[in-house]
């Protein structure tokens, strides 16, 4: 039947990967790192998942998750493309 | 105080909506959402957020939403409520709405709506301006900003509608700020076990509307709270208390030029505008301080 509402259906990436966006990349130094978890709560995106990995398909480089990181673990390192 | 294990693990919204990197108002929906829960429609009027969901047949936004004119949120939000309690549904409607589609254009429906006592939740995120059409001055944008259209710094101050809200007697109503998503969790979850209609004004800076850089977003929220220039409250059936993270700012604030000189929309302020501006700040904290302590 033909659809007489215009709906949109959920989708990673429906914006395309935000990751291209990015000029700086968050690098997490294990070694400094607490597992607080403060990066993850503060990512506007909500690209960091339990274990602080980082999904680079989507992160947009804001460096929000540098600036609240109470260990000073994460730097933001230029992209090169 | 929430702690961080209280709050869902899952997301919402899918990876990734496009918006600004370190866009604010997208960490609030996140933790509007994990509140919420799934059993959630969102009604979200032109703004930011209904430019940011994807592009046709998608949408990163995994629970339904129903886009509706500027002036329209709360009036559909309205309806949609009536039509689910009738069906016996106890879905939570809420309305997410910028503050130009609030303080300015929807106003008029926001106040029908509470004035007929819709059991819904009305979020105000207020990023001062309008947004997504390229920063124009709204009825919240601040003394002396610069927007588009208000080159030299607005000459007006910032539309009180905290206190026009308050005039409708809602049985629930709060401030908040992006910087502190567990303050913000805590009140969705509360707002929406309540019946009626609920009020939330959510602070939250935009990094290109404002002028910073995009990392400073949380610290941007911070020192508003903590310079007294936004004030964490929650008011329970008329009964006010200031939230946590306003307690040490309501007796010692910071100077508000911590807060302003990081920001390029206020580059150009002059000493008597900052003045006038801390004026204000301290006027109002007095008044909640008052209220809260049952003097007025
Ligand atoms: C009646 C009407 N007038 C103007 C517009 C254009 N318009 C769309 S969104 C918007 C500004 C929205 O500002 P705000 O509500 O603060 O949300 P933000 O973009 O800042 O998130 C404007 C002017 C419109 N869609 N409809
Ligand atoms: S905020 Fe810093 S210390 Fe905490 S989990 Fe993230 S990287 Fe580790
Ligand atoms: S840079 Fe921004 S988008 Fe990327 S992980 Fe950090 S906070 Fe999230
Ligand atoms: S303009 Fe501001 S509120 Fe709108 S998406 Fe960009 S950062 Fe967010
Ligand atoms: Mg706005």
């Amino acid at each position: 039947m033909r659809e007489r509402l215009a709906l949109s259906r959920p989708k990673t990436g429906a914006c395309g990967l935000t990751g291209s966006w990015r000029v700086f990349r968050p690098v997490v130094d294990r070694e400094k790192c607490n597992q607080c978890g403060i990066c993850e709560i503060h990512c506007p995106d909500g690209v960091i998942d339990e274990e602080l990995n980082i999904d680079l398909d989507f992160c947009k480089g804001c460096g929000v998750c540098a600036n609240v990181c109470p260990k000073k673990a994460i730097t933001m390192v230029r992209e090169e493309r | 105080m929430s702690t961080i294990s209280e709050i869902p693990k899952e997301e919402y919204i899918k990876t990734c909506t496009a918006a600004c990197a370190g866009c604010s108002s997208s960490l609030c929906l996140r933790y509007v959402l994990k509140a919420a829960g799934p059993d959630t429609v969102l009604v979200i009027p032109a703004c930011c957020t209904s430019v940011i969901q994807g592009v046709y047949p998608n949408t990163s936004f995994n629970v339904p939403v129903y886009n509706i004119a500027f002036a329209a949120a709360a009036a559909c939000a309205s309806g949609m409520s009536k039509a689910f309690r009738s069906a016996g549904k106890k879905t939570n409607v809420i309305a997410y709405a910028g503050d130009g589609g609030t303080v300015d254009i929807g106003i008029q429906s926001l106040s029908g709506a509470f004035e007929r006592g819709t059991d819904f939740l009305y979020i105000c995120y207020d990023n001062e301006a309008y947004g997504n059409t390229g920063m124009q001055r709204s009825g919240a944008t601040p003394l002396g900003a610069v927007t588009t259209t208000t080159p030299g710094g607005k000459g007006e101050f910032k539309k009180d509608l905290d206190r026009i809200v308050a005039a409708h007697n809602p049985p629930y109503m709060a401030t908040a700020c992006s910087a502190y998503p567990l303050d913000l969790y805590k009140k969705v979850k509360k707002a929406l076990s309540i019946e009626g209609p609920k009020f939330i004004h959510i602070l939250a800076p935009c990094p290109p509307g404002w002028r910073y850089e995009s990392d400073r977003t949380i610290e941007m929220g911070k020192l508003a709270v903590k310079t007294g220039s936004w004030v964490l409250w929650e008011r329970e059936y008329g009964k006010l208390t200031v939230s946590g993270p306003s307690k040490a700012a309501m007796k010692n604030p910071l100077p508000l030029e911590e807060y302003l000189k990081g920001q390029g929309r206020f580059k150009r302020v002059t000493p008597e505008i900052i003045n006038e501006l801390q004026q204000a700040v301290i006027k109002n904290l007095e008044r909640v301080r008052k209220e809260e302590e049952g003097i007025c």
